[in-house]
C-alpha cells in the first residue's frame, strides 16, 4: 500500500464511515440493475420470429435478461467499491469472473463439448467471452488503481507526461508491429493457414487498409473530416466498370485513369467547399458522397441505374488471363508457369496487387509527410489564419490534400471493381464512408499502423464474430466504445516529427510507421 | 483612385510602406479613421495607443486578413518592385511582398515540432525546390539540397533566438516566452522586408522583454529589415523604437521620434485622461 492509497482511504474513511461505502455501492448497482433491467427487456428479452413462414411472432428470452440484472449490477457494487478505495473484491471477482466466463466460453467458442457441461448463464458461447471480458475491465481497473493510487486527479503536467509516455509506447509499437504486418501479410499466403478463404477477407481488410490510409491524407494530416469518402472510390470503380464494358481497357491500362478521375472528382468537390471548416465541411461532404450515389441510380443510361455494370473483365496477369482455357491467340497464366489451372491462382494474384496497391499508398503518404506540401497540411490543420501570414495558399493545399487521397481511392474503386465483376450504386453507400472515417479515427489520426490495425479489427471482427449472430453488431460496438474509452486518440496515436535536427535520434523507426 | 504621381514621398528615400488616408469600417464601426503615416527601413516604427485604438485592425489591413475600406498601403522594398498591399489576396501578402507578421495571441503550429514550425515558413521556397511535390517525391539531389539549407536557415534562426536546444520538442510544450521567440523566429525564417511584430512583449519579464529588445535591434540592424511593432510595454517602445506613431480611437494624435512623443500633450491625454475643469 502506497501513501496516497492510505490518504485515500483517510479521506472517504474519515468522511463517512464503511458501511456508507456499501451503501453508496448498493445504490449503484440498484441503479444499473434498473437500467439494465429496461435496456434489455426489449432488445434481449423478446425476439421476433415468423412464425409458420406468415406471420410475425416472438419468443421470449426472460432467462437472459434474468442473468444480464444479475451479473452486470454486480460488476458495478465492486467498481464501486473499487473507487472508494476497497480495491480487494473488485481484484477477487474481477479475477474469478473472467476466468469463469472468459474460459468457459472460450471453450464453447473452440467447439469442445466439455462446455455443454460447465453451467454458464448463456447458451451462446461468444457471449459468455464478452462478460469474461467486462470482468477483465472490472479486474484492469481495479490493478490500475491500485498500482497508481492517487493519482485519479491527475495536474495538467501528469495528464502531459502521461500523454507523451503513451505517445512513445505507440510509437515504439509501431515501430515494432509495422515491419511484422508488412512482412506477415507478404508470407501469409504461402504458409498453410493462408488458405484461399483467409486471403479472400484478407483482399477485404486490406482494401480498406488503402482506403484508410488514402483518407488519412485528408482526415489525419490536412484536419479535413470527409464523410463523403466513398464517392471517390465509387468514381474509381465506376470509370474502371465503364471503360472496360465499353471501350475493353484492361485493369492496369485503366487504373491510372481511375486515379486521375477520382482526384479530378476529388478537386471538383474541394473548390465549393474550401472556406468551410469543421462540421459544415463533414455536411457538405456528406451530401457530395450521396450526390454520386444517386446520380449513379438515376443515370440509367450511363451506369445502369440500380442494376450496375456488370461482367467487367476480370483481372490479368499483366495480359495473361487466369482462366481454364485461353481464347485464341492467347497464353493462360497457368500455361505461362506450366502450372496446373487453379482458381485459387487470381484470387492470391489479387491480393498481392491490393497488397502492392496499399503499401504504394502508404510509402507515398510518408514520403509527402516529409516534403513542404506535407507540412503545409498539417500546418493547415494546426492553424490555418498563421499558414495565411506565413504565405501559404490554403486554397491549393486544401485541393492537392483532396486531390491526392480521392485518386488513391480512386485506385482502390478500380481495384474493387476488377475483383467483384460487378459494381453497383448500393456498394457505395454512407455507412462506407463511415467505416473508413471509424478506420482513420479508431486506429489513431495520422498513425499508419494505427489504420492498418484498425482496419484488421473493423473489418475482420465482424468476419470472425458471425458466430455470434445477433449479438455481433452489439459486440462490435462494444469494442468501439471501449477503444475510444481505452485510447481516445485512437489505437496508436502518435506523431513523428518529419525533420529532426538531432539526427543520433532513432528517425528510422518512426519513419517505418 | 490616386494617380502615380501622389505615390512619391515627400523627400528623401522612398518610403518602405507607405499608409495613405487608410480607413477601416465594420458597419457603423470605425475602426480607422483616415490614417496615414510611414515605416522605413532600418528603423523600428512603434504603433501605440489605448486599448481599442485601432493597432491590430492596422496590422490585420497591412497583412491582409482586412480589406481596408477606404486608403492606400504601398510597399516599397529596395531592389523587388512595388506592391499595393489593400489589392492583393491575404496570402499573398507573404508570399510575393514578404510582409511577416506575429500574432497578439501566440498562433503557433503546436503540435509540430520547433524545427518543423520554422520549414513551414520557407513553404514557398521549398515547394519549388520540390518542383510542386513531384520531384521532390523522388528526392532528386536539387530538392535535397534545397531543404538542407532551409533547415541551416532554421537553426541559424533558432540559435538566435536561443532555443536550439528545443528543436525537436512539439511547439506547443514550450515556456510562454520561448513561444513568443519561435514565433518572431518562424516570421523571420520568411524571408521579410517588413516584419510586424503584434505585442511581441507581452507577458515576459522584464529579463526576457530586455532578450527582445536586443533581438529586434540586431534584426534591424543586420538585415536592414523595416519592424513594425505594436506594444504596450513602454520600457520596450521608447528604448527601441526609432519612430512612433500613436493612435487613439482608430485616429493618428501623434507621429515622431520618441522624445518628441514623450512630450506630447496629446499623448499624454490619450493615456491618462484629460483634467477635469473644477
Amino acid at each position: 500500500m502506497t501513501d496516497a492509497t492510505l490518504n485515500r482511504t483517510a479521506q472517504t474513511g474519515s468522511a463517512a464511515k464503511s458501511p456508507s461505502i456499501i451503501g453508496v455501492a448498493l445504490k449503484e448497482a440498484a441503479l444499473t440493475a434498473v437500467i439494465v433491467f429496461l435496456m434489455s427487456l426489449l432488445m434481449v428479452g423478446f425476439q421476433t420470429q415468423a412464425v409458420q413462414g406468415q406471420y410475425l411472432g416472438y419468443v421470449t428470452r426472460y432467462s437472459d435478461v434474468f442473468w444480464a440484472v444479475i451479473i452486470i449490477p454486480a460488476g458495478r457494487f465492486v467498481m464501486a467499491l473499487d473507487r472508494q478505495g476497497k480495491t480487494m473484491p473488485a481484484v477477487i471477482v474481477g479475477a474469478l469472473a473472467f476466468i469463469y466466463f472468459f474460459i468457459g466460453g472460450a471453450l464453447g467458442v473452440l467447439e469442445l463439448p466439455i462446455y455443454k457441461s460447465i453451467p454458464l448463464p448463456y447458451e451462446q458461447p461468444m457471449v459468455n467471452v464478452i462478460f469474461g471480458l467486462g470482468a477483465l475491465y472490472i479486474l484492469g481497473t481495479a490493478l490500475k488503481s491500485n498500482l497508481s493510487a492517487g493519482q485519479r486527479r491527475q495536474t495538467l503536467e501528469q495528464r502531459e507526461a502521461a500523454e507523451a509516455k503513451s505517445a512513445k509506447i505507440a510509437r515504439n509499437i509501431s515501430s515494432i508491429l509495422g515491419p511484422i504486418l508488412v512482412i506477415g501479410a507478404v508470407v501469409l499466403p504461402m504458409t498453410p493457414w493462408g488458405d484461399r478463404q483467409l486471403v479472400d477477407s484478407l483482399i477485404l481488410v486490406l482494401t480498406y487498409v488503402m482506403l484508410g490510409w488514402g483518407l488519412n491524407i485528408v482526415v489525419g494530416l490536412a484536419g479535413l473530416l470527409d464523410l463523403g469518402y466513398v464517392a471517390f472510390y465509387a468514381v474509381g470503380a465506376y470509370t474502371y466498370g465503364k471503360l472496360s464494358t465499353e471501350l475493353g481497357f484492361s485493369f492496369w491500362e485503366s487504373l491510372p485513369l481511375a486515379g486521375i478521375m477520382a482526384a479530378s472528382f476529388g478537386i471538383c468537390l474541394g473548390f465549393p467547399v474550401l472556406r468551410l471548416r469543421g462540421d459544415y465541411l463533414a455536411i457538405v461532404t456528406l451530401g457530395f458522397g450521396e450526390m454520386i450515389r444517386i446520380v449513379l441510380i438515376n443515370w440509367q443510361v450511363f451506369t445502369g441505374g440500380p442494376n450496375g455494370i456488370g461482367q467487367i473483365t476480370k483481372i490479368t496477369f499483366f495480359g495473361y488471363p487466369f482462366e481454364r482455357s485461353a481464347p485464341e491467340g492467347t497464353t493462360t497464366f497457368a500455361q505461362l508457369f506450366g502450372l496446373p489451372f487453379s482458381s485459387a491462382h487470381r484470387v492470391y494474384f489479387l491480393y498481392y496487387v491490393i497488397l502492392v496497391l496499399a503499401l504504394i499508398t502508404n510509402f507515398v503518404t510518408m514520403r509527402l509527410r516529409r516534403l513542404p506540401i506535407g507540412r503545409a497540411w498539417e500546418a493547415l490543420r494546426e492553424d490555418e489564419t498563421a499558414c495565411r501570414a506565413l504565405g501559404i495558399n490554403p486554397t491549393n493545399t486544401k485541393l492537392t490534400a483532396f486531390a491526392m487521397g480521392a485518386m488513391f481511392a480512386g485506385f482502390a474503386g478500380s481495384f474493387f471493381a476488377t475483383r467483384q465483376g460487378f459494381i453497383s450504386p448500393e456498394s457505395f453507400t454512407f455507412i462506407e464512408s463511415a467505416v473508413i472515417l471509424a478506420i482513420v479515427v479508431l486506429g489513431g489520426m495520422g498513425s499508419q499502423v494505427g489504420v492498418a490495425l484498425a482496419a484488421i479489427l473493423l473489418i475482420g471482427l465482424p468476419e470472425a464474430l458471425r458466430q455470434l449472430e445477433l449479438y455481433r453488431m452489439l459486440a462490435f460496438g462494444g469494442s468501439m466504445v471501449l477503444i475510444m474509452l481505452w485510447r481516445p486518440k485512437g489505437l496508436l496515436a502518435h506523431r513523428a516529427p518529419t525533420i529532426l535536427l538531432n539526427k543520433h535520434k532513432k528517425t528510422k523507426a518512426a519513419g517505418a510507421a | 483612385m490616386v494617380g502615380e504621381a501622389a505615390l512619391m514621398p515627400e523627400a528623401g528615400a522612398p518610403a518602405l510602406l507607405t499608409v495613405e488616408h487608410l480607413t477601416m469600417r465594420f458597419g457603423g464601426l470605425t475602426a480607422i479613421d483616415d490614417v496615414t503615416f510611414t515605416a522605413q527601413n532600418r528603423q523600428i516604427t512603434g504603433v501605440i495607443g489605448p486599448n481599442g485604438a485601432g493597432k491590430t485592425t492596422l496590422f490585420n489591413c497591412i497583412t491582409g486578413f482586412y480589406k481596408p475600406t477606404v486608403g492606400r498601403l504601398t510597399l516599397q522594398a529596395p531592389n523587388r518592385p512595388t506592391y499595393l498591399l489593400e489589392q492583393m489576396e491575404g496570402f499573398k501578402i507573404g508570399q510575393q511582398a514578404h510582409v511577416a507578421r506575429t500574432f497578439q495571441n501566440i498562433r503557433l503550429f503546436t503540435g509540430m515540432s520547433v524545427l518543423e514550425n520554422l520549414m513551414v515558413a520557407q513553404h514557398n521556397k521549398l515547394m519549388k525546390a520540390s518542383g510542386m511535390t513531384f520531384l521532390g517525391l523522388f528526392g532528386v539531389p536539387s530538392y535535397n539540397r534545397a531543404e538542407r539549407e532551409a533547415r541551416d536557415l532554421a537553426v541559424h534562426w533558432l540559435e538566435r533566438v536561443n532555443l536550439k536546444h528545443l528543436a525537436d520538442e512539439p511547439a506547443g510544450s514550450l515556456p510562454y516566452g520561448a513561444q513568443r521567440r519561435l514565433e518572431i523566429a518562424r516570421a523571420m525564417c520568411t524571408d521579410p522586408v517588413l516584419l510586424c511584430l503584434d505585442e511581441p512583449a507581452a507577458g515576459l519579464n522584464p529579463r526576457e522583454s530586455g532578450e527582445l529588445n536586443a533581438l529586434l535591434r540586431s534584426i534591424r540592424d543586420d538585415l536592414g529589415i523595416g519592424v513594425l511593432l505594436i506594444e504596450h510595454d513602454m520600457s520596450v517602445v521608447m528604448q527601441i523604437c526609432d519612430h512612433i506613431v500613436v493612435l487613439d480611437y482608430g485616429r493618428k494624435i501623434a507621429d515622431g521620434v520618441p522624445a518628441e512623443i514623450r512630450a506630447d500633450p496629446a499623448v499624454i491625454r490619450a493615456y491618462l485622461g484629460e483634467e477635469e475643469a473644477e
